[in-house]
């Protein structure tokens, strides 16, 4: 049963915001691990997106945008958030005081560059970073951060700063907490139709998206290298792709462990063997995604002759295998 | 990837902190597991620093040849390019790049650098300084 006084328990996560989901939503007495969040939220993608630069760079996604799980869960459980944002950011501190006050824990979405618990290292300037305060000692609230080992403290000065930074995906304060949970979740529809979901977006039409957009990147690789640039950009650009891949929380290989992780649990619970096979099979895929980043590492430092072929053939593989787990799941 | 598997390369763009990998342990059962850091991982994140270093130290030279203000330089100091400090400030890329020229910066009103300012969090008389040479 669901006990509003229980402290709030800290679990580290491989991605902040379906750590913040699951933290929450365990929190208000649905236990709810990681990759169940990440998988009925239906957030696993891949898309190639150069009409979106992230330091000059197309932007290369494995998850679906900032939000989609927060609103993919609330979709498919049927629950609900309770969401506000707020113009003036001192009405936004004054919220989040209430419902410290009120002993409730509540999501928040900051940037992670004002975050001043964030080592020197990892700021950098990114909006959607989502974490959750659940208390306050005197001045500094008490943080608890899904992609850190252990909780920790934000003075309200920078944390207000984090919530109202400028630009782009701005959070303008979002604060959200899970407002009404279904007392019967009826898993079998809701992670069948989270994995349909997914299957679609992964099998699409679009040329940059799913595991076409996979065999796009190999074909924009070989592209790049021809370019009068390449001598200097091409390094820049497979350290950005392999960043993107495995820096920015993913739990490894883009989100794909995560995803197998999902389909595991989801197996398990519905005793469903297509699902545990695919588990496995997606497992082969997130290793040859680490494979190719391994192998683009190499190249860009010189340990290996730079040869874009061998990186297209790589992804190639990648797309193969991420083409056989999702014919298992077909029909599902 | 198998639970002993997961890279424990100690990294210095970690700073101490593990993170959560997901694996499978020796019966094929998922699990977080705590990674130090992956060489990989590591090697293009430092790239990638580097890279902006560049940029940073390029823009300092520029600023004190009098080739470009020093509102460029404190841009790339604060981990900041172009489009991200047009989207925090809310000032349109074309007139921030205005504002690179030093002499359209020299008369730049206190209101328009208080903007620059808030942005990267500095104070404005800042803004219009450059570190010491020696540094």
């Amino acid at each position: 049963m669901f006990d509003a006084s229980a402290p709030f328990q800290h679990r580290q996560s491989a991605h902040c915001e379906s750590g913040v989901v699951s933290n929450l939503l365990t929190h208000r007495g649905l236990p709810m691990s990681e990759a169940m969040a990440f998988g009925i939220s239906a957030s696993l993608t891949f898309a190639y997106m150069p009409m979106i630069k992230m330091a000059g760079m197309p932007v290369i996604a494995y998850r679906m945008f900032p939000g989609s799980i927060i609103r993919g869960v609330e979709k498919r459980l049927k629950m609900k958030w309770e969401r506000r944002q707020f113009s003036d950011p001192m009405a936004g501190a004054a919220a989040l005081n209430a419902h410290v006050a009120a002993g409730r824990p509540v999501g928040l979405q900051t940037c992670i560059y004002w975050l001043p618990y964030f080592p020197e290292e990892m700021r950098f300037h990114f909006n959607s970073h989502n974490i959750v305060v659940y208390g306050r000692e005197g001045e500094d609230y008490l943080i608890s951060d899904p992609v850190f080992e252990e909780t920790t403290r934000c003075d309200g000065a920078s944390l207000n700063r984090a919530r109202f930074a400028k630009g782009d995906m701005q959070a303008k304060g979002l604060l959200y907490y899970p407002a009404e949970i279904p007392s019967e979740i009826d898993y079998e529809r809701v992670i069948k139709s989270a994995i349909r979901w997914n299957y679609k977006t992964m099998n699409g039409p679009v040329p940059i998206a799913g595991i076409r957009g996979i065999r796009f990147l190999g074909r924009n690789i070989v592209k790049v290298s021809k370019q009068a640039n390449a001598e200097k950009y091409l390094p820049l650009y497979l350290g950005h792709i392999v960043r993107m891949q495995e820096e920015i929380g993913t739990g490894g290989a883009g989100f794909r462990f995560l995803y197998a992780s999902f389909l595991q649990e989801a197996g398990k619970l519905l005793n469903n063997e297509a699902m545990k096979q695919a588990s496995t099979a997606f497992t082969d895929a997130g290793d040859e995604w680490r494979r190719f980043a391994l192998r683009a590492t190499k190249m860009c430092r010189g340990r290996e002759k730079m040869d874009v072929d061998v990186l297209e053939a790589q992804l190639n593989r990648v797309a193969d295998r991420e083409q056989a787990m999702w014919a298992m799941l077909r029909g599902l | 990837m198998k639970a002993d598997e997961v890279p424990q390369d100690p990294s210095k763009t970690h700073a101490g902190i593990r993170k959560l990998l997901y694996a499978v342990d020796e019966r094929g059962e998922y699990g977080g597991v705590k990674s130090a850091g992956w060489d990989v991982e590591n090697y293009v994140t430092l790239a990638a620093v580097d890279e902006l270093n560049r940029q940073c130290e390029d823009a300092l030279a520029r600023a004190r040849a009098g080739e470009t203000s020093p509102l460029e330089y404190h841009m790339y100091h604060r981990r900041m390019d172009l489009a991200t400090l047009s989207a925090t400030t809310g000032i349109w890329a074309w007139r921030v790049k205005r504002h690179f020229k030093p002499s359209v910066f020299a008369r730049l009103n206190e209101r328009m650098l208080a903007r620059y300012a808030f942005a990267m969090g500095v104070a404005s008389d800042e803004l219009r300084q450059l570190p010491p040479a020696n540094v």
